[in-house]
């Protein structure tokens, strides 16, 4: 096992503070450094586009470790301080300028979200992923908004929509692509995500682009790829994120869509990466992937801690199955696996039209995911199925089982 | 060791049940039952698992 006097943690999120509990946990007693640039104790961001964001919470709820806690993990804990530059044969770390040693080092440093080019400086236009943005928005949607266009129906848009809905304003979600979720969820499924949407009073535009935002000091309308223009005084961009990785250029890391690590989480040698930041050959799948979700900074963050703490030899490889909750209005949706577009598809229980039911996807004979509408209790049974590697008809025998 | 749910906080979303259902169920209704309040401590672990993986941060595992 290596020996290591001082461990370093770039990002004080969900993935970097799990990963510093992990390392105390399995004993680790030396200094141990996280740093982040937001001045914010780690929180959750989930609650962002919802709680929070509806004013059900106030911001020391969603802090995602009670201070005794903290406490008691010994951390340098650095906020609002920056990486700025890692040079991994020296084994030292930038931050705010200054070269800082580390024996190890574990990169989780996130990712911030797509503008719409020509939108910067127009007041009212905003994206949401740190707990700044999610007051902005808040503040904005408390204060007198009368109508808020959101651009894009994936998780943090089609969550954002539903809950300034809950303001009884009136919101118009705009999707590009033919249903929301669909590049997760498949048109079938996302038909029925669309369909909850239009149920509770959305105006939803799906396979329409977004051409221009209008207004010259703050937003006035939004011009789609159809030639409607809808007015907006708040509109609420949400068309995916770029992985924070600028700060390892020259670093002589793989930086391609992410931080590229081998199958164990490891970059290089003694540096380590995980949550969204980290792309990673899963062996489950066969393939490179970069997991955007809550669970995969929990797990990937565990992970990549422990690995820091093992040789080449023990080392074991990360191969989770993805899964990933949403809450929109009164529904909660969640999806364990990893499905394509062309999946086959079949409801196992409940229905559609009764917005609860659990659906399987499969490919090849293979089950290769669980989507639950309501369905908490299945989709975790289901997920059981997919960690083991369950053949389709398996999946069909269960589901007959359960009924 | 106790097993403490904090209810306005869980929403059910059941990965407790997948790490533990001998300690935890979500059934029909929805709802979280905690079916064993005071498990063994050679289980210290899989609770530990369990509430740091949820997703609402509902579960404390107390001495």
């Amino acid at each position: 096992m290596p020996v290591r006097d001082s461990v370093t943690i770039v990002g004080a999120s969900l993935a970097g503070l799990r990963a510093a509990e992990t390392l105390r946990r399995d004993g680790f007693e030396g200094r141990l450094t996280l740093i982040g640039d937001e001045p914010h104790v780690p929180y959750d961001r989930p609650p962002l586009s919802k709680q929070l964001l509806a004013g059900d919470w106030d911001v020391d709820r969603i802090s995602l470790s009670q201070p005794e806690r903290m406490a008691g993990l010994d951390l340098d804990l650095r906020l609002g301080q920056r990486a700025t530059a890692l040079d991994v044969p020296a084994h030292t770390v930038d931050i705010e300028g200054v070269a800082e040693g580390y024996d190890g080092l574990l990169i989780a440093t996130g990712a911030r979200c797509r503008t719409l080019p020509g939108t910067e400086g127009i007041a009212g236009v905003h994206t949401l992923r740190t707990l700044d943005d999610g007051i902005a928005i808040r503040d904005a949607l408390r204060s007198g908004s009368r109508r808020v266009v959101v651009v894009g129906a994936g998780f943090i848009g089609a969550e954002v929509a539903a809950t300034a809905l809950g303001y009884g304003l009136p919101v118009t979600l705009v999707e590009a692509l033919p249903v929301p979720m669909g590049r997760v969820l498949g048109d079938t499924v996302g038909d029925v995500v669309a369909g909850v949407h239009v149920d509770n009073g959305m105006d939803l535009r799906c396979g329409v682009g977004v051409d221009e935002v209008c207004g010259t000091d703050r937003v006035e309308s939004v011009r789609l790829s159809d030639g409607a223009v809808v007015e907006a005084d708040l509109v609420v961009v949400g068309i995916g994120v770029v992985p924070n990785t600028e700060w390892l250029q020259g670093s002589g890391l793989t930086v391609d869509d992410g931080v590229l690590c081998d199958e164990t989480c490891l970059a290089a040698p003694d540096v380590t990466a995980a949550g969204d930041v980290a792309r990673w050959p899963n062996p489950r799948y066969g393939e490179v992937m970069r997991v955007e979700h809550w669970d995969n900074a929990v797990e990937q963050g565990a992970h990549a801690a422990r690995r820091l703490m093992l040789s080449d030899e023990e080392a074991e490889p990360f191969s989770p199955v993805p899964w990933f909750w949403s809450d929109q209005y009164d529904r909660k949706v969640q999806m364990a696996g990893r499905p394509r577009a062309d999946d086959e598809v079949s409801v196992v229980d409940g229905s559609f039209e009764e917005r609860r039911f659990t659906a399987i996807y499969g490919r090849d004979g293979r089950l290769t995911a669980v989507f639950g509408m309501n369905r908490p209790r299945q989709v975790m049974q289901y997920r059981g199925l997919l960690e083991r590697g369950a053949s389709w008809s398996e999946a069909l025998e269960f589901a007959r089982d359960q009924t | 060791m106790r097993i403490v749910v904090d209810y306005d906080l869980c929403e059910s979303n059941a990965i407790c049940m997948q790490i533990a259902p001998d300690v935890f169920e979500v059934r029909d209704d929805d709802f979280l039952y905690v079916l064993n309040e005071t498990p063994g401590e050679d289980r210290r672990a899989v609770m530990d698992e369990a509430a740091q993986r949820c997703p609402k941060q509902a579960i404390r595992v107390e001495d």
